[in-house]
Parts: C-alpha cells; sequence; structure tokens
C-alpha cells in the first residue's frame, strides 16, 4: 500500500502526515508513506483543498487533518 | 450572564476592586475570552454544516457550467466567505479554478474574500463590536471580493500568471470535474463537524488570549480618548498610514480584534479599525510569497494594490457612515 499526503508544508498538513506516520509504526504496517510539496504533481490529483490523503493514487481525504481512527478506517484495519 | 460570572470571579473570588484599573483588566479578560471562545464554537459549527452541503467542488462546476453575466462574481465571493480559509489551501484552489477555464477575475473574488471573511474573524467581531458592526464587516468583505474581482477581471492580467499557469489555463476545459456526491446523514456527520470546530478553537485560542490579554491591559491602563488626538476622523491620512502599517503586519483576526476593540474604545474612528483589520488579515506578505508560485511578482502587487485601494475607500466610507 502507498500513501501520500498532499499539501504545501502548513501545520494542518504536518500534522497530517505525523497522525498517519503514528498510526503505520504504532500497528507495524508495511505502508510507504510520502509527503508531496510539488504543486505540479498535487494539481494532477484534481483536489481543490488541502492536506489531501492518497490511498493507491485514489484521493481519500480532503482538505482537513484525519484524527487516528480516520487512517485506521483508511488503512482498513480500524 | 457572562458579565455576571465574570464580575463575580474577579470581585468576588479574587476579590479586586472594580474601581482599580488592574481590576478593570482582569474582568475585561475573563469576560471576552469566554464570550468569544462560546462564540467561536458556534459559529465554527455551523460554518461547517454549510461547507458540508455546499463544497468547493460543487461551485466550481457550477461556475464552469453556468453561464452568469456577473453574478459569478458574487457566487465566488460569498463562498470564499464560507469557506474556513487556510493560506495554504489558495494555490490548489487558485489552480482547480484556472484548470476549469473560469475567468480569473472571478478567482480573484473567491481569493479575496476568503481570507477576510472567515469564522474566527466574524466571531471576534461579534464578541468585541456586536452584531450591526459584524453585518457590515461581513457585507463590506463580500462586495469588496466582488468589486476587486471584478476590477482585476477587466485588466487582462492572463499574461501575468506563471509560464506554467499559463499553460494548464490554455489547456483548460469547461467540463465539469467529477464530484462524488456524499450520502453521509447529517447525523453521522455531527460528530466530525462538532470536533472540526473544537479543532478550530483550540487552535486560535493561545492568540485569542494573548490577543484580549493586550487588550485588557490597554483597556485598564491607557486613559479615555487617548488616541483621538494622533487619529482623529478629520486625520484624513489615517487610513492609508494604517493600510499600508497592516500588510506587512501578519496577524491571524483572533489576536488582532481585541487589541483594535480597546483601540476604538479609546478612541480611533470605527472605519479607520475595520481598515486596519482588513489589511492585517486580507492582504498578509506571507500570502503573497504563497502566490508567487502561480502569478509573477507584477501580478502579485497589481492584486494587492487594487485590494488595499478598495480597503482604503471602504475606511473612508465606514467612517463617514458610522
Amino acid at each position: 500500500m502507498e500513501i501520500k499526503v498532499l499539501g504545501p508544508g502548513c501545520a494542518k498538513c504536518k500534522t497530517t502526515y505525523n497522525v498517519i506516520e503514528k498510526v503505520i509504526k504504532e500497528n507495524n504496517l508495511d505502508v510507504k508513506l510520502t509527503k508531496v510539496d510539488d504543486i505540479m504533481e498535487m494539481v494532477s490529483y484534481n483536489i481543490m483543498m488541502t492536506p489531501a490523503v492518497v490511498v493507491d493514487e485514489v484521493v481519500k481525504m480532503k482538505g482537513q487533518v484525519p484524527t487516528e481512527s480516520d487512517v485506521k478506517k483508511l488503512l482498513g484495519i480500524g | 450572564m457572562i458579565q455576571d460570572f465574570a464580575d463575580w470571579l474577579v470581585y468576588g473570588l479574587f476579590g479586586l476592586s472594580a474601581e482599580t484599573p488592574l481590576g478593570v483588566a482582569v474582568n475585561f479578560f475573563f469576560y471576552d475570552t469566554i464570550k468569544i471562545l462560546i462564540l467561536l464554537f458556534f459559529i465554527s459549527a455551523l460554518m461547517g454544516i454549510i461547507n458540508a452541503y455546499f463544497p468547493i467542488e460543487r461551485l466550481r462546476n457550477y461556475l464552469v457550467t453556468h453561464k452568469m453575466y456577473g453574478l459569478q462574481y458574487v457566487l465566488a465571493s460569498i463562498f470564499g466567505a464560507i469557506t474556513p480559509f487556510c493560506s495554504c489551501s489558495s494555490i490548489p484552489l487558485f489552480i482547480g479554478f484556472v484548470k476549469g477555464g473560469i475567468p480569473l477575475g472571478v478567482t480573484f473574488a473567491f481569493l479575496i474574500t476568503s481570507p477576510l471573511v472567515n469564522e474566527v474573524a466574524v466571531a471576534m467581531f461579534l464578541g468585541s463590536f456586536g452584531l450591526k458592526v459584524t453585518l457590515i464587516y461581513v457585507i463590506s468583505g463580500i462586495l469588496l471580493g466582488v468589486i476587486g474581482g471584478f476590477v482585476l477581471g477587466r485588466m487582462h492580467l492572463s499574461s501575468y500568471l506563471s509560464d506554467w499557469v499559463k499553460q494548464i489555463q490554455a489547456s483548460s476545459s469547461a467540463q465539469a470535474g467529477e464530484w462524488e456526491k456524499d450520502h453521509t446523514t447529517f447525523i453521522k456527520r455531527l460528530p466530525v463537524i462538532v470536533r472540526d470546530a473544537w479543532k478550530i478553537v483550540s487552535g486560535v485560542l493561545i492568540y485569542i488570549l494573548i490577543g484580549i490579554g493586550i487588550g485588557a491591559l490597554m483597556h485598564g491602563f491607557v486613559p479615555e480618548g487617548f488616541f483621538e488626538q494622533y487619529m482623529s476622523k478629520d486625520n484624513w491620512l489615517a487610513i492609508p498610514l494604517s493600510v499600508i502599517l497592516a500588510v506587512p503586519m501578519y496577524a491571524n483576526a483572533a489576536g488582532i480584534v481585541p487589541v483594535i476593540e480597546v483601540f476604538v474604545a479609546k478612541g480611533i474612528p470605527m472605519g479607520t479599525a475595520i481598515a486596519f483589520m482588513m489589511a492585517v488579515v486580507g492582504l498578509s506578505l506571507p500570502e503573497a510569497t504563497l502566490l508567487k508560485k502561480v502569478m509573477t511578482w507584477r501580478l502579485i502587487a497589481i492584486f494587492f494594490g487594487t485590494v488595499a485601494f478598495f480597503i482604503i475607500l471602504s475606511g473612508y466610507l465606514f467612517n463617514f457612515v458610522l
């Protein structure tokens, strides 16, 4: 599984990244997590609100910071 | 009710005297903090509910597929007011609009109003100045977006966009992007909305406390009418000067309104204060550096210049009317 956090580096985007990172670590998941701050790449996902969470190239969340239980749901363990 | 509580707490429990500057300052601090936090929570929740039903994608699709003979500026500006503003969202939003082939002027209308009118500013205004001034602020913020966007749209500024944005604009298509309809019921959404509202409150709490703290000190210790001698209504330079001063200042509405409230109480005209407020929250240097990714400096200067000009104009208007 691959997760991308899209956002130009504001506080909300960093929190989103940290929440997902924490869940992955705590559950020992085999997930590749990357931060995308390149606007060109962000635009290609057709999002208008950041932060956005992309799971296996599908936009799953945008414009809000997920909670840990949101992330678990996205990862299919919640 | 809140005033009773603040009186009881400060004059009763703390044993401070209502006659001393310290007592007045502490009382002001507790009263304003409690009132504004309650307001902020409810307004954030209300905006959250509106947003759940009118997401920004919906506006874009509507603007792309309908011809509206000028009304699109009004719609974009109103949407800017109800969308929660995050300066880092402004770029993806801008690109999203450009990609959909929405005219630059309409995009600017959104971009002007979005930081200007937001849940924090509205709650702070309501708590500090009451309903009438808040309505004036909101309506003029929306009008500013409409007029500013329209004027900027007339200037044919497309050539000042960054090169890669120009390419996107050239290949823009008027087809509405897919917008997956979300059928979550209101009851299921409510916990998320309340949670997000709480996040907004806790996110700006520290700024509110600092702002009200400064405001409270000035409230207690600066004499009535103190600023009148420097910034009276007759001083025509006061408005442009305070707007220019405000642009490099980067504060959010949460921190700045309590200070402005005291400025007004001590003799600064309302219009000057509102113009200053608008320039502080609506035009900021960090936003300008973000916009650099999609615009040339020249376009950013034109954008800021136009908005500043209209803020100054509305400042004079408020001083005249209020």
